[in-house]
């Protein structure tokens, strides 16, 4: 039996990394996906890619700060698929940067997308899931909304803000039937992390490896379906053990 | 994916009733072979009765054991290493919930009870199965903790300080072994209807407790109490494969209780 059975599962940065990974997931586990992204080749030819394993996926193009943008492509979803159960938030930009150094500009953007971004997919999300009675919504916050690091205040700040967002809108729709959670990744093995920190980075984490976008999107996978029926507003860490320590 | 626990073996400690029982039905479904520890014999043939009703060709092991005492452990671990070979996963979970009472009365033996199975018990199972896991250079280890060993209860002193150690035991532990492919995690149960619940509600209002618990659950952000198979369902992910990165970190399964205050 298959975990997403007839379920549509909108995926923002569904291109790539753990998204991707988690799109290939969920359609193995019989869900119909929406890639959301901003690249426009990749998202096109990952969507080829899954309908080549006779997936049902759709690209849409879609820049998560724009209110028209983010409303446009769950209307565009409903009239594909008819619904919305899972959506997967997880589009998100972050670069290291000494803080006096940091443009307000930058500040801005990052918060924009990792935060605001965040809360318009949320709350298109939620509005659909209200007409039809539920769903599930997972977040990808960080570790680093629970700790900081030097260098990414604006990241750091946005994902903690994740965290409670999460926690926020979950105790508001929890007797709605929507689920919302969080996923806290670790350090993972994507094209982000630049080959010469990769081994400072699995030193720095006590399973001594990075964690791959497979595992993210297992988890996700638990917190999108029925498995995780009671648990809602949690913020899943799924980094090794690395905030522990 | 339905097969997550073929081949595997799994150590069950309060395997027979509540949270053990659910799980080990979980984990039965998908093909694992069970070694379930409690103290009570009764409920451990019963939780079999209903694993061959799933699973009619699981082997099952029983072992009448109490965790608080050390040598029982490590005979239990003995035990699942020579009838089965390996241990792929351990739910460390017996526990038990003492009688209510403020600080002052909660009783010194009562106390000493209470963390005696809750935290040595758990302590226990971690020393023997962690270094079995150690050397198999995998496994996966998940400890009852509480919505109790993150927040404040009230009338539960030696519940309370033995779920927090729970908790510390589970951080330390993961990072010790995360370096041998071994992870180490706790769940936080919130309100789950199972028999120990059922007891404190009834040490609450005997005759009443099931009005009682309507009440409970009303500040619970679902407004209802979990069942032990939806505990069943996250004890099987993170027993399995599929969370092997997940690490000495706590996961509540509590209906969003605990992020409510």
């Amino acid at each position: 039996m298959k975990k997403l059975q007839n379920k549509v599962a909108v995926i923002t940065g569904g291109a790539s990394g753990i998204g991707a990974a988690t799109a290939r997931l969920f359609v193995s586990e019989g869900a119909k996906v929406v890639l959301v992204d901003l690249n426009e080749e990749k998202g096109k030819s990952f969507e080829a890619e899954l309908k080549a394993l006779n997936a049902e996926a759709l690209f849409i193009k879609a820049n998560i700060t724009s209110e028209q943008d983010v409303a446009d492509l769950f209307k565009q979803t409903v009239e594909a698929f008819g619904k919305v159960d899972i959506v997967f938030n997880n589009a998100g930009i972050g670069r290291v940067q000494p803080s006096h150094e940091l443009e307000y500009s930058e500040w801005r953007n990052t918060v924009n997308v990792d935060l605001d971004g965040v809360f318009l997919v949320a709350r298109e999300a939620i509005r659909e899931m209200l007409k039809t009675g539920g769903g599930t919504i997972v977040n990808t916050a960080s570790m680093y909304g629970w700790v900081g690091s030097p260098g990414s205040a604006a990241y750091n700040a946005a994902k903690g803000g994740v965290i409670n967002l999460t926690r926020s809108l979950a105790l508001e729709y929890a007797e709605q039937n929507i689920r919302i959670n969080a996923l806290c990744p670790g350090f993972i093995d994507t094209p982000i992390i630049p080959e010469e920190s990769k081994q400072v980075l699995s030193a720095a984490t006590p399973m001594k490896r990075l964690g791959k976008t497979e595992e993210m999107a297992k988890a996700v996978l638990f917190m999108a379906s029925d498995d995780s029926s009671f648990m809602t507003g949690n913020a899943l860490t799924v980094d090794g053990g690395y905030t522990a320590q | 994916m339905n097969n997550r626990f073929d081949d595997k073996v799994v150590l069950i400690t309060g395997g027979g009733s509540g949270l053990g029982q659910s799980a080990a039905l979980q984990v039965a479904k998908e093909g694992a072979k069970l070694v379930l520890v409690d103290l009570n014999e009764a409920s451990l043939e019963e939780t079999k009765q209903k694993v061959l009703e799933v699973a009619p060709n699981a082997e099952v092991l029983l072992i009448t054991a109490n965790v608080a005492d050390e040598k029982a452990v490590e005979n239990y671990v003995n035990q699942t290493v020579k009838t089965f070979g390996k241990i792929d996963s351990f739910f460390n979970n017996a526990g038990i919930e003492g009688k209510q009472n403020l600080t002052e009365d909660f009783g010194i033996e009562e106390f000493q009870k209470v963390v005696n199975v809750n935290l040595n018990g758990v302590f226990y199972g971690l020393k023997y199965v962690l270094k079995v896991m150690k050397e198999q250079g995998y496994g996966s280890v998940v400890n009852t903790a509480s919505v109790g060993g993150i927040r404040g209860v009230g009338n539960q002193s030696g519940y309370a300080a033995s779920k927090h150690g729970v908790v510390g035991l589970t951080r330390n532990s993961g990072i010790e072994y995360g370096q041998y492919g071994v992870s180490v995690k706790a769940i936080a149960p919130g309100a789950i209807m199972t028999p120990m619940v059922e007891g404190s509600l009834k040490q609450m209002d005997p005759d009443n407790w099931e009005e009682v618990g309507k009440q409970f659950v009303q500040p619970n952000p679902m407004k209802r109490f979990g069942k032990p198979e939806e505990v069943g369902y996250l004890a099987a992910f993170l027993l399995s494969d599929q969370a092997n990165f997940i690490n000495a970190t706590v996961i509540p399964i509590d209906g969003g209780q605990s992020y409510k205050y």
